[in-house]
């Protein structure tokens, strides 16, 4: 029972970041019909930006998590700006490479500053173990579910209440009738862009303090993809459930099967999924068959 | 002066090489392919093996995404099938090279038929993410496999042997990769005048269209994948025998996306593109690696970031491309062919 109740306690924190990874996701898609394979590369940007700003300049973490965040909305704003922006129109296997380019730039970018090597990152958020029904996790890791079922809530509420949030929301339903509307759809794209940056930032930097800063950081990345497919490409709803539900599927089969199954049986599920409901758990019925 | 080309006859409208200047290049190409390797030295060769094996691997990716517009981002999975099936069959159980070859491509035709299913139901977006599972789902059963593929552990092949000369040297492997080379080639180019060619074609352009023609979608998306993977499977049992040493490093996703690469740089559903690309992407690497080094003793710092830069000039290079020239390097060397044809009343 303490061996369940350990696994679900991680599960629960690697499936919240992974939500907040799949957020960011889900939003480019939702928005802009745009697979973003570079997401994982916003986590790693999110990681090495925030160990610069602790580790390095000696910023307190609230702060230097503000400044992650704006370094993040820049980059978004950017790559929507510079890359994407060309892409408009073009089929989707060079809407695809592009993220992939961009994936390996981000990468080399980081890397030529900060070198590849795993770095030591005193945790900025305390990781003293703390003992919850019989099971021992450290802090941060409670933190880091905090934090993101904070960050959750907050952009369920920018979605519902901001004007920014429920523009965003009319472009993803239909982008003519919100031109027509008078919402500018370039703004829109470059918000979508910024918020997924800003959001993988944050999960990278969660991720940074419970693992630690290295190119891991970026394959975590990868894991995102079984993660929207389950829970419906175009679903915010989806993402979080999603997340959580591969979290937790991981951390199960690591702990009771083991032998490294854990590494890929989200991506055993994606197929399965991919066979029988394409469109995920909550995603919309609209997929393109032939 | 002439202002494009046209035919009177069936016969050259059909032809492979429509023009003078079309003959005389391939004559040319040819004699370079033989000459080459008496002229050049170890190093060069061995850039041209790996470009040979690259070559045959683009022309297999560039079937399945070019000509038939199914993404894929297994590559390097597939290639991995290949690679451990030659390597197992050649070094467990002492089969001939050219045999495990033979087993090696079609055991990763099957493969790839398999992770080819769900592309009768997922187009676009969801295909890529299922090859790109499969992909992972390759790699993993490889690494932890251990009675079959030795694991995370080295598969240590013998050389090839041909007509009783070991092909140990670079200069000896040349002709073995470069024949298989132009054996590809000229099946792929006369694939694209088959039926099956053009029904891969027909559903790239519009595959409702396609069916409504009476392309059996089912058959040719399978079909389609087989053969590419056929000659990835090719690449991959090649790698194997050339390096002497299969490892799974080889085979990671990084070798999918570089497949991709090469194919978009060169210039999808155009065999000369796969050409062209496969030897830009496999040459990019080598020549900032050495002008890295030129310029290393001037500027030191340069030495530890060269891995970076290779990697972040991979990237910009697919981002300038796909901005500048969606069409690849195909379509600059037709633009450069056409100014100096036209020329001096170019347009």
């Amino acid at each position: 029972m303490d061996l369940f109740i350990q696994l679900t306690l991680t599960g629960l924190t690697n499936g919240a970041i992974l939500a907040l990874a799949a957020l960011g996701f889900v939003l480019i898609y939702k928005s802009s019909d745009v697979i973003n394979f570079a997401q994982g590369e916003f986590l790693l940007v999110g990681a090495y930006v925030i160990f610069g700003m602790v580790a390095q300049f000696g910023l307190h973490w609230t702060l230097g998590m503000f400044l992650t965040v704006i370094v993040a909305v820049a980059l978004g704003v950017m790559v929507e700006r510079l890359v994407l922006r060309p892409m408009i129109g073009e089929p989707i296997i060079s809407v695809i490479m592009v993220t992939i380019g961009l994936s390996s730039l981000l990468k080399a970018i980081v890397f030529t500053i900060w070198g590849n090597l795993p770095k030591a990152f005193p945790s900025f958020i305390p990781s003293e173990p703390v003992k919850i029904l019989g099971a021992t996790i450290g802090e941060d890791r409670l933190w880091a579910i905090v934090i993101a079922i904070a960050m959750l809530g907050l952009f369920n509420f920018f979605f519902r209440r901001s004007k920014e949030g429920i523009a965003m929301r009319a472009v993803a339903d239909d982008q003519q009738a919100a031109l027509s509307m008078g919402i500018s759809v370039k703004k829109i794209f470059a918000w979508a862009w910024s918020i997924a940056a800003a959001t993988a930032a944050i999960g990278g930097a969660l991720l940074a303090n419970i693992v630690g800063v290295s190119g891991d950081v970026a394959h975590f990345g990868l894991r995102v993809f079984p993660v929207v497919i389950l829970g419906g490409l175009d679903s915010v709803p989806g993402a979080i459930i999603g997340g959580i539900i591969i979290g937790l599927l991981e951390q199960y089969t690591g702990g009771y099967i083991g032998q490294g199954l854990n590494q890929v049986l989200p991506f055993v599920v994606l197929i399965f999924i991919l066979m029988v409901r394409p469109y995920g758990l909550f995603g919309q019925e609209i997929i393109e068959r032939v | 002066m002439i202002s494009g080309i046209f035919h009177s006859t069936y016969e050259k409208d059909m032809a492979l090489r429509r023009t003078h200047a079309q003959k005389i290049r391939l004559v040319l190409i040819v004699i370079f392919i033989l000459v080459f390797p008496f002229l050049a030295n170890r190093y060069y060769l061995t850039l041209a093996n790996q470009v040979g094996i690259a070559v045959i691997g683009a022309i297999g990716l560039n079937i399945l995404v070019g000509y038939t517009g199914q993404i894929s981002l297994g590559q390097g999975g597939f290639m991995a099938v290949g690679a451990y099936t030659a390597g197992i069959l050649t070094a467990r159980m002492g089969m001939p090279w050219w045999a495990s070859t033979i087993v090696a491509c079609f055991a990763t035709a099957l493969v790839g038929t398999v992770f080819g299913i769900p592309s009768l139901r997922l187009k676009g977006l969801y295909l890529a993410i299922a090859t790109l599972a499969a992909q992972e789902i390759i790699l993993w059963a490889v690494k932890n496999w251990d009675a079959l593929t030795g694991g995370v552990d080295a598969l240590v092949v013998p050389n090839p042997e041909l007509f009783g000369i070991r092909m140990n040297t670079d200069f000896n492997f040349y002709w073995l990769v470069w024949i298989l080379v132009v054996i590809v080639t000229i099946a792929s180019v006369n694939l694209f005048r088959t039926h099956f060619g053009r029904a891969f074609i027909a559903i790239r352009d519009q595959d409702i269209a396609a069916s409504v023609m009476g392309v059996d979608l089912f058959k040719y998306k399978l079909l389609a994948f087989a053969v590419s993977s056929f000659l990835v499977g090719l690449a991959g049992a090649l790698t194997a025998h050339y390096r002497s040493i299969v490892t799974w490093e080889r085979f990671t996703v990084d070798v999918s996306v570089t497949y991709l690469a090469m194919i978009i740089i060169g210039g999808l559903g155009s065999i000369t593109g796969s050409y062209l690309g496969a030897t830009f992407m496999t040459l990019l690497p080598v020549v900032l690696t050495n002008l890295g080094r030129a310029v290393k003793t001037s500027f030191p710092v340069i030495d530890s970031i060269i891995p970076f830069v290779q990697q972040g000039m991979f990237g910009l290079v697919i981002i300038l491309f796909l901005i500048l020239e969606p069409e690849g390097l195909n379509k600059i060397w037709k633009n450069i062919k056409d100014y100096f044809r036209l020329w001096p009343f170019s347009y």
